[in-house]
């Protein structure tokens, strides 16, 4: 039982990870209609920035969080500015295509530069836990988890409470009329980018004591936060939130009850049931 | 106060629009009037600066608008409530209403507007909770207008605020865009119903496959024998 438990728990704390990565693909698919197959590497840009940081200055990546943040938003406007806004008007299929390019040309330049080596940042987090009575759990999982889900949530209240954040939404709902109304739609999907370029850049950060960094860490990742996405009901912020959830504590028990090989194969089961039966996803609404 | 020159407008390599040219005069209502397809609303894309392919020059308070972004174009005072209201369904009536007031010019007094607007329409304010995409076609409507009021605008173009209402219905809008007009907003409306729209128009327009036909008064339009019979059925 105390097993199950802490299964339970793990699965719990991987999932406010994936639901961080995946609000921020949410966040670009719903406002800018952008379906981002380079969200993945832009985490593992995150994670080599925080490893390069602490590798040549000593900073570890929560220290380092600030920098990590400014060159992540500069990479999402760059990105956003250069490339992303020649195809705004296109087809998916096009969009796809790009963003599928992107992301191999990111995975190819960090496997030039920085090798296939598994790099990791070890330090004293990394092996810290914090007991709660029947079980240890490691801190750096837990602090992930809080960041995360606070991340989260405050990205949900920002579209729910400020004027930029309605604005978005309105942006996302009808472009056309959000255009008549006098809001400049292409600053507002440079700033949706830019913002889920930067959450994806927090999760590389708490990412980096736990997991080791290499070119193509990107790829699992951004599978997963697409099952999390169309779980939620695609453009749901609060739906990726509970979907993140779900499929970490559904990888965590099938890894627990039927082994650790069955982990992607029981959220890629869900996935399939819930496109059969609810193919707008567990949290969405029509 | 609104200027249109020689305008032409293409979707590819189509003319939809040719040698427009049309003035709305500070103060006053002026219709557009025609039937479906007669480039009523490609006009008041192109004017709201969201239709590409634009040959001619559009002045608007003397200045030149004809490449300006839409929303340079809300900024200086022209606002459109579009053909088919185009509400943010997901949001509330009052979020609709307050991102009318989106645009620089309109942050400032933006309290005292909503609260006219609501006078203006007063089952707004009983809705404002609710979701636009609840509304019914007429309150629907007063929301599309009530948000394009809300950018405090010099000059409103209102494309086919009766479409698909009640007569009832269209006779109230009719009344608020008069009103609107006589506190003082130059009004331009695009609109199928002409003999709702002659009765309270200035000047009017009449457009046929993309070409001015004819253009006067309200009433002078109204008892024209050509217009009665083509759009009247007199």
């Amino acid at each position: 039982m105390e097993q199950v438990i802490q299964a339970l728990i793990s699965g719990i704390l991987s999932g406010g990870i994936y639901a961080l990565i995946s609000v921020g693909l949410a966040l670009i698919f719903g406002v800018v209609g952008l379906v981002n197959f380079a969200h993945g590497e832009f985490l593992m840009l995150s994670m080599y920035i925080a490893y390069w940081v602490y590798y040549f200055i000593k900073l570890e990546p929560y220290e380092s969080l600030l920098i990590n943040l400014v060159l992540m938003a500069t990479v999402g406007y760059i990105v956003y500015k250069v490339i992303m806004t020649r195809v705004l008007e296109a087809d998916h299929s096009m969009q796809m295509l790009l963003t599928l390019g992107l992301s191999m040309v990111l995975q190819n330049l960090a496997l030039m530069l920085f090798k296939a080596d598994y790099r990791n940042v070890r330090i004293d987090i990394t092996t810290d836990v914090i007991n709660i009575g029947f079980t240890n759990l490691s801190t750096a999982r837990v602090l992930a988890f809080i960041v995360a889900i606070g991340a989260s949530v405050a990205l949900y209240l920002f579209l729910q409470k400020t004027y930029t954040g309605v604005a978005m939404k309105a942006v996302a709902q009808d472009g056309k009329a959000a255009k008549l109304m006098g809001i400049n739609i292409k600053k507002i999907y440079g700033q949706a980018f830019i913002i889920g370029t930067m959450l994806v850049g927090l999760a590389g950060v708490l990412m980096s004591p736990m997991y080791s960094v290499f070119p193509t860490i990107g790829a699992n990742f951004s599978t997963l936060a697409f099952i999390v996405v169309v779980l939620g009901g695609l453009s749901s912020i609060p739906g990726a939130i509970f979907g993140g959830i779900l499929i970490g504590i559904v990888e965590s028990m099938a890894g627990y009850l039927l082994g650790p090989a069955y982990q992607q194969a029981a959220y890629f089961l869900l996935f399939i049931l819930v496109l059969i039966f609810k193919p707008s996803g567990i949290f969405g609404r029509e | 106060m609104l200027k249109i020159n020689n305008l032409n407008a293409y979707y590819d390599e189509v003319r939809v629009l040719k040698d427009i040219c049309m003035t709305a005069k500070r103060g006053e209502i002026t219709a557009l009037i025609g039937s479906n397809a007669s480039g009523k609303t490609t006009l008041s894309s192109c004017i709201s600066g969201i239709h590409e392919k634009v040959k001619g020059k559009i002045e608007f308070d003397g200045k030149d608008i004809t490449n300006l972004r839409s929303d340079e174009i809300v900024e200086m005072g022209l606002v459109q409530v579009p053909e088919g209201r185009l509400l943010f369904p997901k949001l509330t009536v009052r979020e609709n209403l307050e991102l009318g007031a989106y645009c620089k010019r309109s942050r400032h007094g933006r309290v005292q507007r909503l609260q006219y607007i609501f006078n203006l329409f007063p089952r707004l304010e009983e809705r404002q909770k609710q979701y636009a995409g609840s509304l019914s076609g007429g309150e629907a409507q007063m929301c599309a207008i009530g948000r394009g009021i809300m950018s405090n605008p010099e000059l409103i173009i209102l494309d086919e605020p009766s479409l698909g209402l009640a007569p009832i219905v269209v006779k109230e809008i009719m009344a608020t865009i008069k009103r609107i007009s006589e506190e003082g907003t130059t009004v331009f409306l695009v609109e199928q119903n002409v003999m709702q729209s002659l009765k309270i128009s200035h000047y009017a327009y009449v457009l046929e496959n993309g070409i001015v036909k004819a253009e006067g008064g309200g009433n002078e339009l109204l008892e024209s024998e050509e217009i009665r019979k083509a759009y009247l059925g007199l």
